[in-house]
């Protein structure tokens, strides 16, 4: 493959607001290819707005600009939106932040899975029934059948994105946005997703962004970092070289974690400095 | 010693309470005593009932066995009064369905205070929201416009602004990054020290349940399987395989 999979070059995200407006995401560029993108960054810093943007899920009323905004030489500022719809879902997915709220609150988990298995594959009903079930059993979801049936609003917040991740699977996507995937599971099964996406990188080759609040398990999982800050990227490292942050944003959120067996009452915070937002 | 307290007094009594949904059991005969002025912590695998307890405590999900005594008083399986919602208060686990989208953070946080008849409300809001790192600049934001870590911090804003004495906690920091969620958990601290509140905290991170906790209880296929003071954490002192796992996988993804 020549050339990188996405590629994102000054983008900027601006709402219009009663207060004035507000500029989500405020000159973000980077690259992706066949590999483990993290993007970490404080809450509010614009991490799912640049993911929305890409998968042209922004709202209405915002303004979007970028130098390039492309994957696969496709120009997603411009396509239509039927290629929009052919791109999404086909060729790019993603796995909202909400990701109960993504799902269809009126339609069993179980239907909605077969509806999408049956949007790319050829299967019987039985055939579909199956593959559901062991699309459930591969997320760890521990009594399929039961979650099979139930709506939405019935499973655990970890069993909402398990089911999301689930539906992604299916899909195949050649590109994968994660807005915080596994921020609702125990580590047990946090550690289960992250090798179920490992290997679609890894054995079909898929580019991954990897959106998260948690540096120490970005760091562990991920090739590179991407470090955001109020709508900009203020640092890109190697995973390996966290230890070597120069900002001190990222250097300050490594300090912040409570852990077991230390005592440390308050916990140190960051003093955020007006600097960091030039 | 911190479990001597209990008989000073208990803030919350759960005993042997059953929450079925259909046929399955979501709970099954849990009990628990939290004293008055404790953190109490609950971890478990994901669907093991530690939200469902929660809910069944507010009176969002009904009970068919057992029974509850908060503050002193028993309560039902389902009907909370006012008089309840003014000792006890949740953050959710999911800020996207508690916070109504079309209302303003303004109007989220008012509510509270006007049903509950407090006075200084102006000044209230503002240090609601000074408190959990957001400015006066969000105030007239619509819940539907702020990101995922700013929709918690209004809902942990919203149930601090009405000073219950117990607090569920499902999973308050989760959608934090460690920046936040120490601002957030320092803030936490500092109430209940204020103030004698009583937490019980859901949380899936060890690290944050033996920092903001005295005792946790790991529960499993809707029961509490051990309840140990928190340094046992450190000291490796639990019986259960899962509390174990649990801290293994808290160290980090290995690839292999
Ligand atoms: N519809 C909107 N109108 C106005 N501002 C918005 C809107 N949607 C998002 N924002 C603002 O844009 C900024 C970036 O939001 P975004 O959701 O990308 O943050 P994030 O980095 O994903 O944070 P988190 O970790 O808390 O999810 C935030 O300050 C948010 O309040
Ligand atoms: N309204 C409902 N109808 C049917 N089943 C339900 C309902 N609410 C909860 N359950 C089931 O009860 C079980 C416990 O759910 P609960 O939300 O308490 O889990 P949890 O321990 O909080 O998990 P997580 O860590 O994933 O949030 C799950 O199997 C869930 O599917
Ligand atoms: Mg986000
Ligand atoms: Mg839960």
């Amino acid at each position: 493959m020549s050339g990188p999979l996405l590629t994102v070059d000054d983008l900027r995200v601006t709402f219009p607001t009663r207060t004035g407006e507000v500029q989500a995401v405020r000159g973000v560029s980077f690259t992706l290819g066949r590999e483990r993108l993290g993007i970490v960054g404080e809450s509010g810093s614009g991490k799912s707005q640049t993911g929305r943007a890409i998968m042209g899920l922004t709202p209405g009323h915002a303004k979007i600009t970028a130098s390039k905004l492309e994957f696969d030489g496709i120009d997603l500022l411009r396509v239509t939106p039927k290629q929009r719809r052919n791109l999404r879902g086909k060729r790019i997915g993603m796995i909202l932040q909400d990701p109960k709220y993504s799902l269809n609150p009126v339609m069993t988990i179980g239907k909605q899975i077969i509806e999408t298995l049956l949007a790319h594959e050829k299967l019987s009903r039985s055939q579909a029934r199956n593959r559901a079930l062991e699309m459930l059993e591969a997320v760890q979801i521990r009594d399929p059948e039961r979650v099979f049936g139930l709506y939405p609003n019935e499973v655990s917040g970890g069993m909402g994105q398990r089911v999301m991740i689930a539906m992604m699977l299916i899909c195949g996507p050649e590109m994968l946005i994660a807005d915080e995937p596994t921020s609702a599971l125990d580590v047990t099964v946090q550690l289960d997703v992250l090798s179920i996406l490992d290997k679609l990188v890894a054995e079909r080759g898929m580019g991954l962004v990897f959106i998260s609040h948690d540096l120490r398990l970005v760091s562990s999982f991920c090739d590179r970092v991407i470090v955001m800050y109020a709508g900009r990227i203020v640092e890109e490292l190697p995973s390996a070289d966290l230890a070597q942050a120069k900002h001190p944003y990222t250097q300050g959120l490594l300090n912040c974690l409570p852990t077991i067996g230390t005592d440390r009452h308050p916990l140190p915070v960051l003093e955020r400095k007006a600097e960091w937002l030039a | 010693m911190k479990m001597g307290k209990m008989t000073d007094r208990t803030a919350l009594s759960v005993r042997d309470m059953v929450v079925t949904f259909d046929e399955y059991v979501a709970l099954d005969k849990v009990s628990v005593d939290v004293a008055t002025g404790e953190s109490f912590g609950i971890v478990g695998e994901s669907g093991s009932g530690k939200s469902t307890l929660l809910r069944a405590v507010a009176g969002l999900n009904r009970f068919e066995e057992g029974t509850l005594t908060v503050d002193g008083r028993n309560y039902k399986s389902h009907g909370r009064t006012k008089e309840f919602y003014r000792t006890v208060q949740m953050v959710f686990q999911d800020p996207y369905g508690s916070l109504h989208p079309r209302q303003t953070v303004d109007r989220l946080l008012l509510e509270p205070l006007v049903i509950h008849g407090f006075d200084n409300i102006d000044a209230r809001i503002a240090r609601a929201l000074d408190e959990v790192g957001l400015g006066a600049g969000f105030r007239f934001r619509y819940s539907h416009q702020l990101s995922g870590g700013q929709r918690q911090r209004i809902a942990i804003a919203r149930a601090l602004i009405l000073e219950p004495k117990i607090l569920l906690l499902d999973e308050p920091t989760s959608a934090l990054d460690a920046s936040i969620q120490a601002e957030i958990l320092n803030l936490l601290e500092q109430a209940r020290k204020d103030r004698n509140l009583t937490f019980v905290m859901v949380s899936h991170d060890l690290g944050v349940i033996s920092h903001m906790c005295e005792r946790v209880a790991v529960m499993k296929n809707g029961q509490i399987v051990e309840t140990v003071p928190v340094e046992a954490l450190e000291k490796r002192a639990f019986s259960a395989d899962y509390t174990r796992q649990l801290l293994v996988a808290s160290e980090g993804f290995r690839r292999g």
